[in-house]
């Protein structure tokens, strides 16, 4: 992968965003206090509909909700942890309970899902967002895994009119996707690499994980599920019932309502007995000090980790 | 005379009737916080029958309405009857509140036609109205954003994140009445923490600040019409001083007034007494 194509998420996004703020005077972009490259533009060139709230997260979302109840399209931009754990019940009481009743158009921009902030200590993990956000009625999440997808959504943020999540990645990082269309964002997830018995499920950053172990390992699918909210899961299901091992991947802790239990979900309800084996972080925050792929390893969560599950559990 | 000065005598009337009914719809249910309810009723009668606010009942979403945003909606069932005395919903709905199927429900949120959001958590209104007020100045609307707000939910931090963004961008078309009755659910707001002097809290946030009797129908009305005309460039806040459970002797006398329960002959015995008056 050629190094130019690295590319943050929240720069594809915000790039798209800056673009779509030039003729739609109904935008608003909030920040709190927090910086991208991308946004230099926008806090530029629209100095009247950039607004940096200063460091004050559930002030953010209610200003974005009342300009969401005005009609305004707002986008609100600060660090994952913060903007949903700081902020969820301006979160769930001015988005999720008023979007059930009047069009609540907010879009939360979280920076630095899962271990993205490594070095930063448990403070800035975002070990939690995936199952908290999941939990909220009318919210939609979106988790891509490269910036293309990202840069994809702007439309889609704009268009429809519900409360989501982005949870971006804080780091470049290279694309996976070639081409992107609305039938493919609308459908929420994609099988990357075919495989025959085992398959890997993955969300955000995993998904690069995923692929790197299906380039080790033949005949491994990769599936990348970048809607956690809404899931069509009838069509998730007919692409999961030709595996008979699935493997989760998430930068989240297991076992609380993340990816796995979303995939569970649907494997109960239809009652399939495909086997499922869930990587993520067990039930306790992660004070080690190192870089990503170190905290990977500490926990279990690494390539090889996964590579050793797959040939010592599975017969392919 | 202010211009159009509607007849105080007739708004002392509507309190009184307000308060009336409050107590009928507490008659039927219980579950609703009576005391909180009846604090804020001269802010609720100079807002809608001193035509302070800009509504129309028919057409709840009518772009050049004013925005009343009711950050304290535990103490607005008393909101309830003027909402239907109004039209904004059938006035039989005032003998249903709380019952299964009601439109009206123990705390008024947006499902209440008249009602902009929901608000049952504390300390979220402000914020939501500073948004609100941003979006009206965008689109150059002379709407107004009223919220109403307790002293008590003054203790939550989200409000003085929004009192410090309501200055900065200066939102002039943000008035926010603090219904200052002193009392929060288990003692004086002077006992818990004490956010004397308000006045001044505000003036150094750089907001316009007035100070009325809560009760005075007349001061009250006065002073938000002026607030409502007033043309600097920082919000507005009118600080209206008022006691809780105010019209029912028996809570009027209990700093536990928020949790007491009246007993049936007590709110007979108190509709009649404001019948007396």
């Amino acid at each position: 992968m050629k190094t130019e194509q690295l590319k943050t998420m929240r720069d594809a996004f915000i790039e798209g965003v800056c673009q779509k703020m030039n003729k739609n005077r109904s935008i608003f972009f909030l920040s709190a206090d927090f910086g991208a490259p991308a946004l230099d533009k926008i806090r530029n060139n629209f100095k009247e509909r950039f607004i940096n709230v200063g460091i004050a997260e559930q002030n953010l979302i209610n200003i974005a909700a009342g300009l969401a109840l005005e009609g305004f399209t707002s986008y609100a931009y600060a660090i994952a942890p913060f903007i949903t754990m700081r902020a969820y019940e301006q979160i769930r009481q001015n988005l999720s309970i008023s979007s059930q009743i009047k069009p609540v158009n907010v879009n939360l921009i979280g920076v630095g899902a899962g271990l993205s902030y490594d070095l930063s200590g448990p403070s800035h993990h975002c070990l939690e967002d995936i199952s908290i956000m999941r939990l909220l009625p009318n919210f939609m999440i979106f988790s891509p895994s490269d910036w293309k997808l990202a840069k994809h959504f702007v439309n889609f943020s704009i268009n429809v009119k519900t409360p989501k999540y982005l949870r971006f990645d804080g780091r470049p990082l290279p694309p996976i996707y070639k081409k992107i269309n609305n039938k493919i964002l609308e459908k929420g997830f994609s099988e990357l690499s075919k495989g025959k018995k085992v398959c890997l499920v993955s969300t955000g950053f995993m998904t690069h994980l995923a692929l790197k172990v299906a380039k080790e390992i033949q005949n491994v699918g990769v599936i990348d599920i970048f809607l956690l909210k809404p899931v069509k899961e009838n069509l998730l299901f007919e692409q999961l019932k030709k595996y008979e091992y699935l493997i989760t991947l998430e930068e989240g802790f297991i076992n609380n309502g993340g990816l796995d239990s979303l995939i569970s979900k649907i494997l109960r309800d239809h009652q399939s007995d495909i086997r499922v084996k869930n990587f993520g972080f067990n039930d306790k925050h992660i004070f080690e000090v190192g870089d990503r792929s170190y905290l990977h390893r500490l926990n279990k969560l690494d390539e090889g980790s996964i590579i050793k599950t797959i040939k010592g559990r599975i017969k392919n | 005379m202010p211009k159009n000065m509607p007849n105080i005598n007739e708004l002392k009337k509507k309190s009184l009737w307000v308060r009336k009914e409050t107590l009928k719809i507490y008659k039927i249910t219980s579950d609703i916080r009576l005391a909180s309810s009846l604090s804020p009723v001269e802010i609720f009668v100079a807002l809608y029958y001193g035509k302070i606010l800009k509504y129309n009942s028919k057409n709840t979403q009518w772009e050049e309405r004013d925005r009343f945003i009711i950050s304290k909606p535990h103490g607005a069932v008393s909101l309830y009857p003027i909402l239907a005395d109004l039209g904004f919903f059938d006035k039989k709905e005032l003998k249903n509140v709380g019952q299964n199927g009601s439109i009206l429900g123990g705390i008024p949120d947006l499902t209440v036609p008249g009602l902009e959001t929901i608000n049952g958590a504390l300390g979220h209104g402000l914020g939501v109205a500073c948004g609100i007020a941003l979006g009206l100045k965008k689109k150059k609307s002379n709407s107004r954003v009223f919220v109403l707000s307790g002293d008590g939910e003054l203790y939550e931090g989200a409000v003085w994140e929004a009192i410090m963004f309501a200055s900065q961008h200066h939102l002039n078309n943000l008035i926010l009445i603090v219904d200052n009755n002193k009392i929060s659910m288990l003692d004086f707001c002077k006992n818990i923490i004490d956010i004397t002097p308000l006045e001044e809290k505000f003036k150094v946030f750089k907001w316009k600040v007035k100070t009325v009797n809560g009760h005075n129908i007349e001061e009250v009305y006065k002073s938000l019409k002026e607030l409502k005309a007033e043309k600097s460039n920082c919000p507005k806040v009118l600080i209206a001083n008022t006691v809780k459970g105010k019209g029912v002797a028996e809570l009027e006398k209990d700093v536990l007034c928020h949790i007491r329960v009246l007993k049936e002959n007590e709110i007979i015995n108190a509709i009649k007494r404001l019948n007396e008056d």
